[in-house]
């Protein structure tokens, strides 16, 4: 036994990291004077070791902690890019205005980030259902607070409530979906499961309920229709920065640990076959079932964000669209479904990070976020203006940007796997989305400035933000073999 | 054939000079708007001087189309290999850019087409800088689209042109601008989505043998996916005659017909023109219409030669619908624009329905209307921004007389006007007897039917040139100057070509006889 938790501890340095790192925010914020971002840089440092000691990882593929937590290639792939989108809100959040007037606890800011974090992390790799529930709420608890961390503004308290009502029901549905499957099975670990269910259940209707149970909390969380109810509220009253980490990192986590979840439950183990079947399960077609709420995401989302005024809830309605593109690769998952989502969450990660980063900007300077006070930015802070265009363009699936190439490969698995309505609306959406993306770059150039409105001006250090996220958009538009080669590589999960 | 300039193959060349004309353009300060438009005009000259030498070095006896050893100055680079694992065989995109005789007449057009363009943008004022910039990277999507050889760069360089030109149209057009560059934007994007699905379907279907490794690897490539050997048994495009293959055919159709534009995607086009520049005006009707049809025969025709026979009738049908439909329009317009916009929908369905014929007389005739099509609009266009430019009205009833006032002007105008109308002696002419020809032989009713388009075009042209060149001179009008040195260098060009290939139209079928002959059996042979 100590054995194992020796073994286990020196697979477990990254998330030690973390937990060092929280501790050192609180001490740092203890010593050091309270003003200023001491905790950001702290946080800075823990996340870049942590990034360091997870990639010494690589190629591991294990378990650990008495098969509690996988170390494998897949979960590496989600930390990595969780280690990524913190570094960035990390740096947002250095340069938000927003957070300024809150200095004096903004160590509390970064250290809850920390917490989420590391929950993300536990989200991603664990292979226990308890284990799984723990680090869904640790992360989920965190990011209740840090949405209204802005106590001041009525919308961010507000959001904080509804975030923290509408998460607890779900996630309350979801423990009782856990506790039936438990029941029913007898074991918490996923692959005992897999086996309980190999070796047989006549409880369909029961097995069936609790998926579906499952399915609600972790939907809460990845943001699709129909739980998706929260996402424009929170989404517009927390801070730009948490509204940014929130799209970004904890959709991703929520995803790798429904994907976990699924294929280690669900399907059959150790087959070479290229063909997913639920096979575990009968009774409901529970490909089409996945299938019917993607289309609703796309198409909800999409519609939805016709509308919208403000830009933050334009691009929360534009998160949930994209969920239900990422939940296409899903509906397959097959390795070629699994790849591509790894391929786009990926993509997703810059350029919808660069849209929240411009439009944190933009408010840092005019105060507002509606998409109707764009007018015109476009000439008064070109660079700004030309990266939004790129964002948005990308986040449309434009070549030669980055998001063509995701958009190309999560259409691609879905026709090989047969599942052409299903790629239909995904195309006829991606087109309506166009007209909203669109929309924003027509008020930054189709008018011309207020005479006195002069140009804006951004520091060396905002732009070079913006470069490191501006540039892997553009980049990977065109040369992507890196990133497929990385996804390729990272679909492999412990026991499959 | 082969051509390189400091080991360089000259298409990457007259591709990417623009990128290159586009990049010095940002780095200059934004007032020297007279250093911009020369290095604007020089790029494009540039242009024009490599499509010279492709012209002069061009092997006029090899086929090209479906057979990779025959095309000329071929570049050909592997882009992204992913290598193989075990769930999923070799991927493999190339850089690989060629030309034959079915494009070779189109990049010639096109480095026309994009210097006459700059010498008429060159009294845009506002925002100089942005706008050149923008005009450059469209002058790159369209000469990309014509030289790839690899479905994914054709669809990225397909792609590239919808962004700048949704500024061109938004930022520097009319009063409308903003409803036309969205429609305009929203209408081709759609297209664009239909052909990306139906290339990801051909993607999986196709896998050629590597001869070196003897892996089975998944290709873009145009010229392996013609090859019906190569589709993998079972996959959704494999086979001949089937519905999956139909409903492809019809998606790649519709995203061509949207750009040519056939009836009834067409709407989007009399907005565009109207709001348009002048100068994007030119390169719309010029180029980008003609990427349309030059799809279909680059893609459509080869890679489903099932497909094409069994729709073949709907497209000729279409055509027809389009060459009167679009005749008709052109006659109710009362804006001089509009109705050059809507001339283009009837002339551009004579391509169509030539190339429909199937037969070597149709594809060359419509080949050649292409190109004819591109010369006459863009004097057509020119010579409305010339009036607007001076009277800020393009109403036709709001002019007359103007022979007398502006007689360079309107010699070259008539030249432009007959050529649109057909008159023998013109390029239009020689095209449209040639796509006539070849439908006669395909289509007896539709042709007849679509022949009295003619008539109409007669008639609303001949009327124009009554409404603004004939009659009496209006008082406010009798200031207005005739052309400047700067007008006369973008019309020369083009009136000489105009009359040139109509007297003599040799030059420019020897070109691509021997490609689209072998193009039309390759299709009726059924691939």
């Amino acid at each position: 036994m100590v054995d194992n938790i020796l073994n286990s501890i020196t697979h477990f340095y990254p998330e030690i990291a973390i937990v060092v790192t929280l501790c050192a925010i609180i001490i740092g914020d203890l010593l050091i004077k309270r003003k200023g971002h001491t905790g950001g840089w702290i946080l800075m440092c823990g996340m870049v070791v942590t990034g360091f000691l997870l990639l010494a990882q690589t190629g591991v593929n294990q378990s650990v902690f008495f098969d509690m937590i996988a170390v494998d290639p897949f979960a590496l792939y989600f930390k990595l890019l969780i280690t990524l989108a913190t570094i960035f809100v990390i740096l947002f959040s250095m340069k938000s205005r927003e957070l300024d007037e809150y200095s004096n606890r903004i160590s509390e800011y970064y250290m809850l980030i920390a917490g989420m974090v590391l929950g993300m992390f536990l989200m991603v790799s664990s292979t226990n259902l308890l284990l799984m529930y723990l680090a869904f709420e640790m992360t989920s608890i965190s990011s209740y607070v840090l949405v209204g961390f802005t106590k001041k503004s009525d919308k961010s308290s507000e959001a904080s409530m509804k975030y923290i009502i509408y998460g607890a029901v779900a996630s309350g549905i979801m423990i009782y979906g856990i506790s039936l499957l438990v029941g029913m099975t007898g074991a918490t670990d996923i692959y005992a499961i897999n086996e309980a269910l190999a070796g047989g259940l006549d409880q369909s209707l029961l097995l069936t309920i609790s998926i579906i149970m499952v399915i609600t909390g972790l939907g809460f969380k990845i943001a699709i229709v129909p739980f998706h109810f929260w996402v424009p509220d929170v989404y517009e009253g927390a801070p730009i920065t948490i509204t940014a980490y929130l799209s970004v990192a904890s959709k991703i986590a929520a995803l790798a640990m429904t994907i976990r979840f699924f294929r280690i439950s669900f399907f059959e183990l150790n087959t070479s076959e290229t063909v997913a079947i639920w096979s575990m399960i009968d009774g409901l077609n529970w490909n089409m079932i996945l299938a019917v709420l993607a289309a609703l995401a796309m198409i909800v989302g999409n519609l939805s964000a016709l509308r919208q005024d403000n830009i933050k809830r334009m691009l929360a309605y534009s998160s949930i669209a994209h969920a239900g593109y990422i939940l296409m690769g899903l509906v397959i998952l097959t390795n070629e479904g699994l790849s591509a989502i790894m391929i786009y969450v990926f993509v997703y990660l810059f350029m919808n990070l660069g849209a929240f980063y411009v439009a944190m900007l933009f408010s840092n300077k005019t105060g507002s976020v509606s998409i109707e006070g764009y007018k015109g930015l476009g000439h008064r802070a070109p660079l700004m203006g030309v990266s939004m265009t790129v964002f948005l363009v990308a986040l449309t699936g434009f070549p030669p940007t980055a998001g063509f190439i995701a958009k190309l490969y999560i259409f691609g698995a879905a026709i090989s796997a047969g599942w052409y309505w299903l790629v239909l609306i995904a195309g006829i959406t991606t087109v309506i989305s166009l007209f909203y993306y669109i929309r924003v770059v027509r008020n930054m150039y189709f008018f011309k400035p207020e005479e006195s409105a002069g140009k804006l001006e951004f520091d060396s250090g905002t732009k070079i933000i913006l470069m490191l996220l501006l540039i892997p958009t553009l980049l990977f538009g065109v040369y992507f073999t890196p990133i497929f080669d990385i996804a390729r590589q990272s679909i492999q999960m412990f026991g499959m | 054939m082969e051509f390189q300039l400091f080991g360089i193959g000259i298409l990457t060349w007259i591709v990417f000079l623009p990128i290159v004309g586009m990049i010095i353009i940002l780095l200059l300060p934004d007032q020297s708007k007279k250093a911009i438009r020369w290095t604007a005009a020089a790029v494009t000259g540039l242009q024009v001087v490599l499509a010279g030498v492709i012209y002069s070095l061009f092997d006029r006896s090899m086929v090209g189309i479906n057979d990779a050893e025959s095309f000329q100055f071929v570049e050909k680079f592997s882009w992204i290999t992913v290598d193989a694992v075990p769930w999923v065989g070799r991927i493999e995109i190339n850089y690989f850019m060629g030309i034959d005789g079915l494009s070779v007449l189109m990049v010639i057009l096109a480095s026309i087409i994009a210097l006459i363009g700059v010498i008429s943008s060159w009294n845009i004022e506002k925002m100089t800088k942005g706008y050149f910039a923008l005009y450059l990277l469209l002058v790159t999507g369209m000469m990309g689209v014509f030289v790839s050889l690899d479905f994914f760069l054709f669809f990225i360089f397909w792609e590239v042109m919808l962004l700048p030109m949704y500024f061109l149209i938004g930022l520097w057009g009319g009063p409308r601008r903003e409803y036309a560059a969205i429609k305009f934007f929203l209408y081709t994007f759609f297209g664009g989505v239909l052909m990306m699905l139906v290339m990801l379907a051909l993607y999986f279907s196709v896998a050629y043998t590597d001869a070196a490794t003897g892996e089975s690897v998944h290709t873009f490539n145009l010229l392996h996916m013609m090859n019906p050997e190569n589709y993998v048994d079972g996959s959704i495009l494999s086979g001949v005659d089937t519905t999956w293959r139909y409903v492809a055919w019809l998606a790649l159709f519709i995203s061509f017909a949207i750009k040519i534009p056939l009836f009834p995607f067409h709407t989007w086009l009399p907005d565009a023109h109207v709001e348009a520049p002048t100068p994007i005006s030119v390169i719309l009707a010029g180029v980008l219409l003609k990427l349309g049809t030059y799809g279909i025969l680059r893609i459509s025709f080869p890679i489903f030669p099932d497909g094409t026979e069994y729709f073949v009738y709907l497209m000729a049908a279409l055509g027809m619908i389009s060459i009167i439909y679009g005749a008709f329009c052109a006659m109710a317009q009362d804006d001089f624009k509009k109705l050059i916009a809507y001339s283009s929908i009837s002339h551009m369905g004579i391509v169509v329905i030539g190339i429909a014929a199937l037969n070597t007389q149709g594809m060359v005739g419509g080949v050649l209307q292409m190109f004819n099509h591109g010369i006459i609009t863009a004097v057509l266009f020119l010579a409305v921004g010339v009036l607007y430019d001076r009277t800020h009205t393009r109403g036709l009833y709001d002019f007359g007389g103007i022979a007398n006032q502006m007689p360079k002007y309107t010699g070259i105008a008539m030249v432009g006007l007959f050529a649109a109308l057909g008159l023998p002696g013109l390029n239009g002419f020689v095209s449209e007897l040639f796509s006539f020809l070849g439908a006669f032989e395909a289509y007896r009713w539709i042709t007849i039917i679509s022949v009295f388009g003619i008539i109409i075009t007669a008639g609303y042209i001949l009327w124009t040139i009554q409404r603004i060149f004939l009659g009496n001179l209006q008082e406010k009008h009798k200031t207005l100057e005739d052309l400047t040195l700067r007008e006369m260098l973008a019309f020369v060009p083009l009136i000489i070509l105009i009359i040139l290939l109509g007297v003599y139209p040799a030059p420019a079928i020897e070109l691509m006889n021997v490609s689209l002959s072998h193009l039309v059996e390759f299709v009726t042979n059924g691939g």
